[in-house]
């Protein structure tokens, strides 16, 4: 079985407000899938359905075959499943080492091998001089990138990251790139989430177009850049049209 | 690291001595409560301090203990040390109980829902007629003996015994501190949510740290019932107690394995002191004692005393 997740009809409401309506679609392993749409599309609501921080209303998620709709967020850490979020949540008070044994002690739970786990996944992150610094003194991206390191130290199958790229300037995203093609190639599933398209459409093998709360659009980069309900949900009628006289 | 081992050691060697410099029997009452304090303020501070999951109620804890012990001795005879584990079980018991519901709901509702535990446990006992109701129970006289938990010629024992389980909350505490359970209560105490994504199931692990804190105060209720022979629902299981607990980690410093025994060898002190001065007329001036050290602490010192311990002595 080649798909390792499985999005089947997720829809999700607050309250009248549909955040996700009947959303569809397959995750291959082994690959980077772009989540992509403008503010407010419902990238985040449908990511915290996968991540069981929201259990979806209707449809069903599937892992390895499995229905994880009414899992919890540990629970499904625990199957294999790591995250990072919108809003970086680090633990501040602690050092950066910390902050990663406290990933690797999910599949080391003596302290010994906690943190020699975390000392590895600390220098493939490039934190090796920072190990004692308390976490809140990072910079931003470097807090973002500890959030990736420590969800990597549980040893997850698939990591699903949340606007890894919003903030960050054109050096640090081009590092998160390079980050993320490195965590291909050790053969994590990846789901980015991003409303920057630069970010994401250079290494994405599949994207999927989110806009107010519908799927309207899923295919490689290339398909989806060209996709008209794309180009409108991103930049408007004006642009669409522009683009639709240069065309013709 | 090594200092502080060695400063560890020079501790111990002074409490162990204590007694025979001070045969007087107010100093020594007066290091079984601070230590007595100490080893319930370390069974706050994992819960409190550790987890970051104030609790209000852990006087329910000491006077289940207490009563526990009591009971069964006064009723049926059964030795004072199996009353105490017994009492271990049934305060964990209670923790389980008003941990589950709990520790399910974010943020204060916990702190809040403790404050009704130990009033409600208060209450119950005050109306239990079986345990004595607000009269409480007086403790059988027995031949004095390690084995019976009583000694009447000398107090000397009673030190010993609360001096270890002093030293045992210490390395429970460092035990935990040392391992998986207190790096998981403390990225629970950070970030929650963070801790979830991470694997952690924060619930089961809030109740472990209230088990752990509950069975270091139980302990301590089995202890004052066999010191004082005689306890009812007022000296055990006071709101007062509970946030006397709190004080003592806030002063020493939260989730720092020394912290409550710093607090307790100040507040416990000056606790005795206003009393046997002041009498009845000091109720309350301690408090006010307490209030200004912490206002000063909080804006001084916000770790707690431990940080001028530990900044001197690195
Ligand atoms: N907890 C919530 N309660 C109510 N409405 C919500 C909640 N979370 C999101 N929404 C609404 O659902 C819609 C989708 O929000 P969501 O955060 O999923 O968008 P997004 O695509 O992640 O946007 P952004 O790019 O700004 O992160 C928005 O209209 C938002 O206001
Ligand atoms: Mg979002």
């Amino acid at each position: 079985m080649n798909e390792i997740l499985v999005i089947d009809n997720v829809t999700k409401r607050f309250g009248g407000l549909i955040a996700n309506s009947n959303i569809s679609f397959a995750v291959e392993r082994g690959k980077i899938i772009g989540l992509i749409g403008p503010n407010g599309a419902g990238k985040t609501t449908l990511f915290n359905c996968i991540s069981c921080y929201y259990s979806a209303d209707g449809g069903k998620i599937l892992y390895e075959g499995k229905d994880i709709t009414r899992e919890t967020p540990d629970g499904i850490c625990r199957m294999g499943i790591g995250q990072t979020f919108q809003i970086v949540r680090i633990f501040r008070e602690m050092t950066v080492l910390e902050n990663i044994m406290i990933g690797a002690f999910l599949r080391n739970p003596g302290r010994k091998k906690a943190e020699e786990k975390a000392s590895e996944v600390a220098a493939l992150f490039g934190f090796s001089e920072k190990l004692d610094l308390k976490a809140s003194s990072l910079t931003i991206s470097e807090q973002k990138r500890l959030e990736v390191a420590r969800a990597m130290a549980t040893g997850p199958k698939v990591l699903l990251l949340d606007e890894m790229m919003a903030g960050l300037n054109i050096h640090e995203i081009r590092e998160a790139i390079d980050l993320v093609l490195k965590l291909r190639e050790s053969g994590i599933t990846l789901i980015l989430v991003e409303h920057v398209m630069e970010g994401v459409m250079p290494i994405a093998d599949k994207v999927v177009v989110l806009d107010d709360g519908e799927k309207i659009a899923e295919g490689t980069p290339d398909e989806v850049v060209y996709n008209d309900r794309v180009i409108q949900a991103y930049f408007g009628d004006k642009y669409h049209a522009k683009r639709r006289k240069n065309t013709a | 690291m090594k200092k502080g081992l060695v400063i560890l050691l020079v501790f111990f060697a002074a409490l162990v001595i204590y007694p025979f410099i001070f045969k007087n029997p107010f100093p020594r009452h007066l290091l079984i409560m601070i230590m007595l304090y100490g080893t319930m303020g370390i069974g706050w501070n994992i819960i409190g301090g550790y987890a970051g999951q104030v609790s209000f109620g852990n006087a329910a804890f000491f006077g289940v203990g207490a009563y526990t012990t009591a009971i069964l001795l006064s009723k049926y005879g059964i030795n004072p040390w199996i009353g105490m584990l017994l009492g271990c079980f049934f305060s964990s018991l209670v923790a389980v109980i008003v941990g589950y519901p709990c520790f399910r709901l974010r943020g204060h509702y916990f702190a809040i829902a403790t404050i009704a535990v130990g009033e409600i446990v208060q209450i119950l006992f005050t109306n239990w007629e079986y345990a004595g109701a607000a009269v409480g129970i007086y403790i059988p006289i027995l031949e004095e003996s390690f084995f019976n938990f009583q000694f009447h010629t000398t107090k000397l024992p009673y030190y010993y015994i609360v001096l270890a389980m002093l030293a045992f909350a210490l390395l429970v505490c460092y035990a935990v501190e040392k391992s998986r359970l207190g790096y998981y209560f403390r990225a629970i105490k950070d970030d929650p949510e963070g801790a979830r994504s991470l694997g952690i199931n924060i619930q089961n692990y809030k109740l472990v740290a209230f088990i752990l804190s509950a069975i270091l105060t139980s302990v301590c209720g089995t202890f004052y019932a066999m010191y004082v022979l005689y306890i009812h629902p007022a000296n055990t299981i006071d709101l007062w107690l509970s946030i006397h607990l709190c004080i003592i980690a806030l002063i020493g410093g939260l989730g720092k394995i020394f912290g409550p025994v710093i607090g307790a060898f100040i507040f416990i002190p000056l606790t005795e002191f206003t009393r046997v001065y002041l009498g009845s007329e000091g109720q309350g001036i301690d408090l006010i004692i307490y209030a200004l050290i912490i206002i000063l602490l909080a804006t001084l010192r916000p770790q707690g005393l431990w940080g001028i311990f530990a900044k001197s002595s690195s």
